[in-house]
This record gives C-alpha cells, sequence and structure tokens, in this order.
C-alpha cells in the first residue's frame, strides 16, 4: 500500500510547473495555507484521537492525552 | 509545532486579493512577490513584527446520551526578530457524561463496578453499559520557537505538556524545514518525543484480574503507577503544481512502548449459556467477590506509519482543501481517512466552508466484544475498548467565517458526527442483542483571530 502511495505521489509532482515568484499572489492568501484554521484542525484532531484508533499524520509533537 | 511545519513552500504575502489579481501593475506584483520572498512563516493573516497574532476557539462537543466536552483555546504567535517566531498554545478540556468502558450488553441486568472500585452500578437488559461517572478536566500547554539559519533554512523547537487528573504528558520536537532556491518545495524532517504516566484511581488494575464487588470481602487486584513512551519522526515535502495548487506529502513513523493498556476498560466473561459468567463458575474463575468482568491487556509496543497527503487549490475565487491519510500499525489496524472543505467566497470577506470527514478502520487483532473463561485464560492480549472496533466515523459540517474590520476574523461551525462499529461475537450473537449502536455527536466550535 505504501509503494503505491509514494509512486502515485512521485507521478504526480511530475505535472510541476515552474511558478515564479511573481505568480504566487494566490498561493499567497490566507485561505490557500495548508492549514488555513490552526485550532479547527487542532480541535478535530483532538476529537478523533479520542474516538478512534488512528493519530497523526500531519506532524510531529502535541500534547499527550489519556483519553486514548 | 504540530501544524505550522507544514505550510512553509507556499510564500505568504499578507495581501487581500481580488479576482482584479490579472490587473495589478508589475510594480504591485514585484511588491508582492519581494513581501512573498521574504516572509517565510505562514500567520493566518497580516501580523507585523512585534504584534501578536491571538487566535482562539471554544469547541463545545456533545455525543447523544454520552460524553460532553467543553474545550477552549488560545494560542498566540509573535514574530521576534526577522522570519524568527515564538509561539504559545494553552488548552483546557473539561469532559462529563457516559461512555462505555467494555462491558457487553446482555440479556439480563449487570452490575458493576465504578472505577473508583468504591460502589456499583445497574444496567438494565439489552442496554449497552455505560460508566456514568466519567468526568475530567485537562490542562495543556505548549510552545514552540522558530529561528531562520538563512534565507532557505529554518528550525523549530518545541515543549508541551499536560495533566489532567489520572494522566500526565511531557513532551519535546524539533523540526527542520528548508526551501528549495526557488521556494517551489519545502523539505521538513521533523521528531518528537514523550513521555506519559499513569496514576489511575486507586492504582490500575491488574490485567487480567476479575473485577471485584466493592460489598465483598476480597479487595480488588491494583498496581500503582505506569508509564510509556513516544517516539515520531516525520518527512514531509511541500510542493507548488502550479499558480493555483499546492500540494503537501508526509511520511510518518511513530512508535510507543510501555504501559499501552486502558487502566480502567475491562471484558464481559461469558458463560456456556451466553449470559455473564454466574454462579459456581464465577465463582471458580474470579473468586467468591468476583464481577464477570476481566480487566484488559494491551501489548506493550505499538508501532504506526503514515502517509499523509494534502492539496488546495484556488478555483476564480473559492478554495477546496482536500487530504487523505493512510494509516497502519502492528496492532493489526489500517485506516484511511479522506478530509474536504470547500470554500465558497461570498464577497464582502464572507465565507461558508462546507466539511466532509470520512473515516474507516479495521480492527485491532486483539479487539473481542467478550471473552469465555478458557479465552481469558489463555489469550495473551485482549481489549474490547470500541475504538479498535472495525468502525466507521462520518462527519458533516458547515462553517461560516466573516472578517471583522481589518484584522480579525470570526467563525463559526456546526457539525454532526456518526460512528458504526461491525461486532460480531460468537459468545453472544445467539441472544439477539444490539451489540454495538451508532454513536452520533455534535461539534459547535467558536473561533476568533485578531492582532494585539
Amino acid at each position: 500500500m505504501f509503494r503505491i502511495l509514494l509512486i502515485t505521489s512521485l507521478l504526480s509532482l511530475s505535472a510541476c510547473a515552474s511558478v515564479q515568484p511573481w505568480e504566487k499572489d494566490l498561493l499567497a492568501k490566507p485561505s490557500m495555507a495548508l492549514v488555513a484554521d490552526e485550532n479547527e484542525i487542532f480541535l478535530d484532531e483532538h476529537i478523533y484521537f479520542s474516538k478512534e484508533a488512528s493519530t497523526g499524520g500531519q506532524g510531529v509533537g502535541g500534547g499527550g492525552c489519556g483519553c486514548n | 509545532m504540530q501544524l505550522k511545519n507544514t505550510q512553509y513552500a507556499e510564500v505568504n504575502t499578507q495581501t487581500n486579493k481580488t479576482d482584479n489579481d490579472n490587473k495589478l501593475s508589475i510594480k504591485s506584483k514585484l511588491t508582492m512577490a519581494t513581501c512573498a520572498l521574504l516572509q517565510a512563516s505562514a500567520p493566518a493573516a497580516q501580523a507585523e513584527t512585534g504584534e501578536w497574532d491571538i487566535d482562539t476557539a471554544f469547541l463545545y462537543y456533545s455525543e447523544d446520551a454520552r460524553i460532553s466536552v467543553f474545550e477552549p483555546v488560545i494560542s498566540a504567535e509573535k514574530e521576534i526578530d526577522d522570519d524568527e517566531f515564538v509561539k504559545f498554545k494553552l488548552v483546557y478540556d473539561a469532559l462529563t457524561g457516559s461512555t462505555p468502558y467494555g462491558a457487553a450488553p446482555s440479556s439480563v441486568e449487570q452490575t458493576i463496578t465504578n472505577p473508583s472500585g468504591n460502589s456499583t452500578y445497574s444496567v438494565a437488559p439489552g442496554e449497552l453499559p455505560l460508566n456514568s461517572s466519567f468526568r475530567d478536566t485537562r490542562v495543556a500547554f505548549s510552545g514552540d520557537w522558530t529561528i531562520p539559519l538563512d534565507r532557505l533554512k529554518r528550525i523549530t523547537v518545541g515543549a508541551n505538556l499536560s495533566t489532567e487528573y489520572d494522566f500526565n504528558s511531557i513532551g519535546a520536537s524539533a523540526n527542520y524545514a528548508q526551501d528549495s532556491s526557488d521556494r517551489n518545495q519545502t523539505y521538513s524532517v521533523g521528531l518528537g518525543i514523550s513521555s506519559d504516566t499513569w496514576d489511575p484511581v486507586g492504582g490500575k488494575n491488574t490485567e487480567f484480574a476479575y473485577m471485584i464487588d466493592p460489598d465483598g470481602s476480597t479487595p480488588q487486584p491494583k498496581g500503582g503507577t505506569d508509564t510509556k513512551s513516544n517516539f515520531d519522526v516525520m518527512f514531509g515535502l511541500t510542493q507548488v503544481i502550479n499558480r493555483s495548487t499546492i500540494m503537501q506529502f508526509n511520511l510518518g513513523h511513530s512508535t510507543s512502548s510501555g504501559y499501552l493498556t486502558d487502566p480502567y476498560r475491562y471484558i464481559s466473561i461469558i458463560g456456556t449459556d451466553g449470559l455473564p459468567l454466574s454462579g459456581v463458575d464465577l465463582v471458580n474463575a474470579g473468586g467468591a467477590d468476583a464481577f464477570p468482568y476481566v480487566y484488559e491487556k494491551r501489548p506493550d509496543s505499538r508501532a504506526r506509519n503514515t502517509f499523509f497527503w494534502r492539496t488546495a487549490h484556488h478555483f476564480t475565487e473559492d478554495v477546496v482543501n482536500v487530504s487523505y491519510r493512510y494509516f497502519t500499525d502492528d496492532w493489526g489496524i489500517d485506516s484511511h481517512t479522506l478530509d474536504f472543505r470547500y470554500r465558497f467566497e461570498l464577497g464582502g470577506g464572507h465565507y461558508l466552508q462546507p466539511h466532509l470527514r470520512y473515516y474507516t478502520q479495521s480492527e485491532a487483532d486483539f479487539y473481542t466484544n467478550s471473552l469465555t473463561v478458557a479465552e481469558a485464560n489463555n489469550v495473551e492480549f485482549a481489549s474490547a475498548d470500541y475504538r479498535l472496533r472495525e468502525l466507521v466515523t462520518t462527519t458533516l459540517g458547515l462553517k461560516y467565517g466573516v472578517g471583522i474590520g481589518k484584522n480579525s476574523e470570526f467563525t463559526v461551525r456546526a457539525e454532526l458526527m456518526n460512528q458504526t462499529y461491525t461486532v460480531t461475537d460468537p459468545n453472544l450473537d445467539a441472544n439477539n442483542l444490539e451489540l454495538a449502536p451508532d454513536l452520533d455527536a455534535v461539534i459547535v466550535q467558536f473561533g476568533y483571530n485578531f492582532f494585539w
């Protein structure tokens, strides 16, 4: 499964165009941040950490919790 | 630093733009590009050096007839020097309500000892047993410091601690990120360690020991405190795909070791008649004061791997943000998580954002809904924790946001969560019981962001 995901990822990157600094106006908008609302993602991660067996994927660190 | 280190490649200017972008002068575009090159971090809006970017949220989470959670969060970030940031976050949790601790429904009334070990509660026939004395508060604090090494490289170090009545955690993390010279890629590697300590009410329950009736004369076998440690490593790549699309990939590996059992959870012991063990069979198995439940036991190590992909794409006005996570561990759990957010720009700083999340997982190798006496004597590990079942979680929500003045934003979201389980139990299947009723929950969150 990991191998399939990695190959698919590399293929998707091959489609990249070279984007110049002056073409990054859209990418620079706050709404285009990969995490546009950190607290929302933080709270979602806490909810699902306590209700599901999976965790992680988005970063390292963060506080522990006795809820799981 | 949990989320921030994922955002760098998308050089951030702090300009508000409209669909007039294409009409901007060359000078304006160069100004924006210069800002983009100088700005390495990704605060949600335009804090200036010396200003605190304050982000507050209040979460209300409520399950149908079970747990309720109130959780305020405040975070504050400040650029203390060029590209050098400090960030602090304070979280408070208050939980109350009822939650299942592992006992299976039965066609007869059940009597179960509370986690404190001092009293009992009764469960009606056919009902899913819920422990109603669940109550906890938690305070968590974290701090991050981002230090630029040069124009393209930076390191973020962080520390966090959290405390609740019976559980404490302390951790540290470090993340190194480097942009390509054209800033269309960011490579990162992060490390995290943490140490957790359980100090359960009355001591941790002995694994596979029978639950004892507190009105009897036999003491419940108990241990003291126990610990576990966690280690995380993550490799990340953020890639600008084209002028309106950015993509992120993370590969993560985590290990936990030590006491990974839940000190309060237990498993029903079922007799040959399909009912909770009773009479002489129960006395023979657990002693004169035993109730027909044994405390769970999990392996003392766990290794997890994650693959995470996220893409944000800008349409003419709207933005779509979609992510997928594949998770697998050596407890036999595989999961897939799909998350989709679409931001409809309504104009005038207003937006609506529908959210869909779909999650599915397989059950842990040692998950069981109940045990027979023989099984309890022979299995190495067992848990009836509903979160280790085969399950599906579906969440559907809507968020509304509006900019207030130049530098602040108010948001509110409401979501409905449903969790369904697939449980089979050869010990109980003949009883025609509803073994695993759905879990429904409401999520409401208010957010306010401003500069100070």
